[in-house]
């Protein structure tokens, strides 16, 4: 099993994720240039966090025209898991491949901070295993992760179990206490109607080891080359 | 030719950059300001084109790149 890790010009989370793949999954890990055109040879892609592009324009609304991704689109459409974390989700967004958008933080703040998010379902690449109304503690570092969607397509996404994160407290209880960034219904991940793409704003690359305060994160990259494993 | 592309939130979307404009506004005695919202100018040229397709295309550019259509809507102003 090959997991690529994209980079484009600003990732800063690359190294995290392909450290967590590699050393702490024991999985086949390599970086892939934003321009190389052709993914052939990954059987599954992350996006990572960071600041491609700068944050110019709109979050991911550059990165999304970089080479790779006419072959991350393709991977996806054939099946292929494609996992966007942070800046890699707002990319996703920007590409189609995962709904909504992003808003400035309701505070306006750039938010750095541990939070506890709730997963909310299990059938997805990334939570494969990890049973629903598990709560996790991961960081959170963005200054746009405030989820919008219209209501009516909310009602949607929501009818097709599409939602994967929620922020929530530290016992899963929704609040607007714990909803940092004032994410439409406290929405911190989703997924699309395949189950293949699935983007968070957490950071679980930065919760895979105790020295870091949480491994929580770990269990989701588990999950995710455990499924492809057994592929 | 010169296009310009205005790009604003939609209204439905909160927009919490022009708020908090707005209250600063405020908390310098400008009571009368009621609303701010924040939004994007681009200037755009363009060459060898016609004004009405020249319209034609920025519209296209601000309905791919430079407005996302799920939270931004956009204005296109062209003169020759």
């Amino acid at each position: 099993m090959r997991v690529g890790v994209v980079v484009f010009p600003g990732s800063n989370c690359d190294h995290d994720a392909y450290h967590v793949v590699k050393h702490v999954c024991d999985a086949d890990a390599h970086f892939v240039w934003h321009k190389d055109s052709s993914v052939a040879g990954l059987d599954v892609i992350i996006l990572p966090g960071g600041f491609s592009y700068g944050d110019y324009l709109r979050t991911g609304g550059i990165a999304r025209f970089s080479p790779v991704m006419k072959g991350v689109v393709e991977f996806a459409g054939r099946g292929g898991p494609v996992i966007g974390i942070c800046n890699g989700f707002q990319i996703l967004q920007e590409a189609g491949l995962l709904p909504g958008a992003m808003l400035r933080n309701r505070t306006t703040r750039f938010l750095s901070q541990p939070v506890h998010v709730r997963v909310e379902r299990s059938d997805t690449v990334l939570t494969g295993g990890v049973e629903a109304g598990k709560v996790l503690t991961m960081p959170i570092a963005h200054g746009e992760g405030n989820f919008y969607l219209p209501d009516a397509e909310l009602d949607r996404l929501e009818g097709e179990g599409r939602v994967v994160f929620r922020y929530t407290t530290k016992d899963g209880q929704l609040a607007d206490s714990a909803n940092p960034n004032g994410s439409a219904r406290a929405i911190a991940g989703v997924c699309n109607a395949a189950r293949n793409v699935v983007g968070l704003m957490p950071h679980p690359e930065r919760a895979s080891e105790g020295e870091l305060g949480s491994a929580d994160g770990r269990q989701l990259f588990v999950a995710l080359t455990r499924v492809l494993k057994a592929a | 030719m010169k296009a310009r592309v205005y790009v604003t939130l939609k209204k439905s979307v909160f927009d919490p950059q022009g708020k908090t404009i707005h209250e600063a506004l405020r908390s310098m005695g400008y009571s009368s300001v009621s609303d701010v919202r924040q939004g994007k100018f681009f200037e755009v040229s363009l060459e060898g084109v016609s004004a009405e397709a020249g319209k034609t295309l920025a519209l296209e550019l601000a309905h791919r790149v430079l407005a996302n259509p799920v939270i931004e809507c956009y204005q296109v102003e062209v003169d020759a």
